[in-house]
């Protein structure tokens, strides 16, 4: 974090985004094709499959100063490893309810299915999510002070 | 006349005198007195003459399929990583088992941890065990030098006092919202079955604290794991946890600092809980291990809730049923996705 995010009326939200190789970057990547307009808050990183994103990137994430996180796949059923988004949707159900067990605001990790034909709803989701974590206001809970 | 531990005692050690000296088992794994009171220490016998160091009570509160892997492991000869299995039978080991320990060998059988054939599990219907912190509070945490244990209530005794307390006072949470006290696998069993127990509430103690704000239910997690000393002696107690690099012990990333850093230790335990998601039985060696007393297992639980509530589903229940987060159904709940979430508030 540099100063300027530190200094108040200045910030603004730092969102990792984990986003699917198959539909949602490339969801992600029509929107910017397209000129959608989302806020520039989304850092994403890409990953082969939801099924690859496990708890400890989510938390580490937020450990290394994100404020949110949001995790995008293949709608079910067009999974390109048949299966991978249905084991990631148990996983993600569990954890975010237990996120929200220990006191992480339930708007901070977010989860979505975005196909690669969708880049207007991934610029809309982008957009609300970001909102979201902006009302929130910066994550403390699990930042880690290095 | 003799109480209930004391003739599961001797019912144990004629038991696996038997089981020894017909060389049916090469080693049992049981529970032996500790060196002070209400501390048992897990013990394993090789010779039919050692059963009678073999005792019983309500103290037994580790987990005794934590050491069953590599109890199994030590009788096969040596081998590399890629080298075949070894050729014909290899000795078979017997292990108490009571309710929790029992779905715990269950998961270790699915998840290709223990053989199902070289064990032979010697069930008992678990009482309950008791929680010795909660005794120490009751007679005030002064010293203890004996315990001795009637079937409803437990002498202790110290330097200038004698109290008497009731057992179920004392027995640990888990016990006492515990619905399955009987071995789901067994070979012998010590007693008899006594079937599902009958618990009104028994995630209470998750539902008080679901009822709380995100800021309250925050602050209550932080200040539980402010005393951590991360010892990992939860870990360790824990049957579930396996793996030969544990993501505390990550270097490349590292997921969690190695200090007592207040977000490390946060993280830690809500991974650790995580880890458990779908598996945990709710055994309770987790928290009778913490040498600082923190109430980890209430994590688990909500997990546990969770997956009965989303996914009908319970650890360890049933051999053929796979662990409900290696397996999926086409319809499962996803209300939490947010495009889905938005298209319902749409409609």
């Amino acid at each position: 974090m540099n100063d300027i995010s530190k200094s108040k009326g200045a910030w603004e939200p730092k969102i990792i985004a984990f986003l699917c190789n198959w539909c949602s970057y490339a969801g992600a990547d029509l929107a910017g094709v397209s000129r959608y307009q989302y806020p520039p808050s989304i850092r994403i990183v890409r990953v082969p499959c939801s099924g690859r994103v496990s708890p400890n990137l989510i938390l580490d994430a937020l450990r290394s100063g994100a404020d949110g996180v949001l995790v995008s796949g293949c709608h079910p059923g067009d999974c390109h490893y048949i299966s991978g988004n249905y084991y990631a949707r148990r996983r993600f159900a569990l954890l975010k309810r237990f996120l929200e067990f220990v006191g992480v605001e339930p708007d901070r990790v977010n989860f979505t299915w975005i196909s690669a034909s969708e880049g207007e709803q991934f610029a809309q989701v982008a957009t609300e999510v970001t909102e979201r974590v902006r009302k929130l206001g910066p994550a403390t809970h699990l930042l880690k002070e290095f | 006349m003799s109480t209930v531990n004391e003739k599961i005692t001797s019912e144990i050690r004629e038991k696996v005198r038997e089981l020894l000296a017909s060389g049916h088992v090469a080693a049992f794994l049981g529970y032996t007195s500790g060196s002070v009171p209400m501390v048992m220490q897990p013990l394993i016998i090789r010779t039919p003459e050692d059963a009678d160091r073999l005792e019983w009570n309500s103290f037994c509160v580790l987990n005794l399929a934590n050491y069953l892997p590599a109890l199994l492991k030590s009788f096969e000869p040596p081998r590399r990583p890629g080298d075949p299995p070894p050729e014909g039978p290899l000795p078979k080991v017997g292990v108490l088992a009571t309710g929790c320990w029992s779905r715990n060998m269950v998961i270790q059988v699915q998840e290709n941890q223990v053989d199902r054939d070289r064990v032979v599990v010697v069930g008992i219907s678990s009482r309950g065990m008791v929680d010795r912190k909660k005794v120490l509070a009751a007679v005030g945490h002064r010293d203890v030098t004996a315990v001795y244990e009637y079937d409803h209530s437990l002498k202790v005794s110290g330097p200038g006092y004698e109290r008497e307390i009731n057992r179920w006072d004392v027995v640990r949470d888990n016990c006492r919202t515990c619905v399955h006290p009987d071995p789901v696998i067994f070979d012998h069993m010590i007693g008899d079955l006594k079937g599902e127990r009958d618990v009104a509430d028994r995630f209470r103690q998750v539902e008080d604290i679901e009822v709380l704000a995100p800021e309250d239910r925050w602050s209550w997690f932080s200040t539980e794991i402010a005393s951590c000393i991360r010892c990992y002696a939860c870990r360790n107690a824990c049957p579930l946890c396996y793996c030969p690099t544990c993501f505390v012990d990550d270097s490349r990333p590292q997921w969690v600092g190695k200090s007592i850093d207040k977000a490390d230790t946060a993280i830690f335990h809500i991974l650790r809980a995580y880890h458990c998601a779908g598996r945990c039985t709710d055994c309770g060696s987790c928290e009778s291990a913490c040498p600082m007393g923190i109430k980890m297992r209430i994590l688990t639980r909500k997990l546990q809730k969770d997956v009965l509530e989303l996914y009908g589903a319970e650890a360890g229940m049933d051999m053929q049923s796979p662990p409900p987060l290696s397996t999926y159904k086409m319809d499962d709940p996803q209300d939490f996705i947010l495009t889905e979430s938005i298209k319902g508030e749409e409609k």
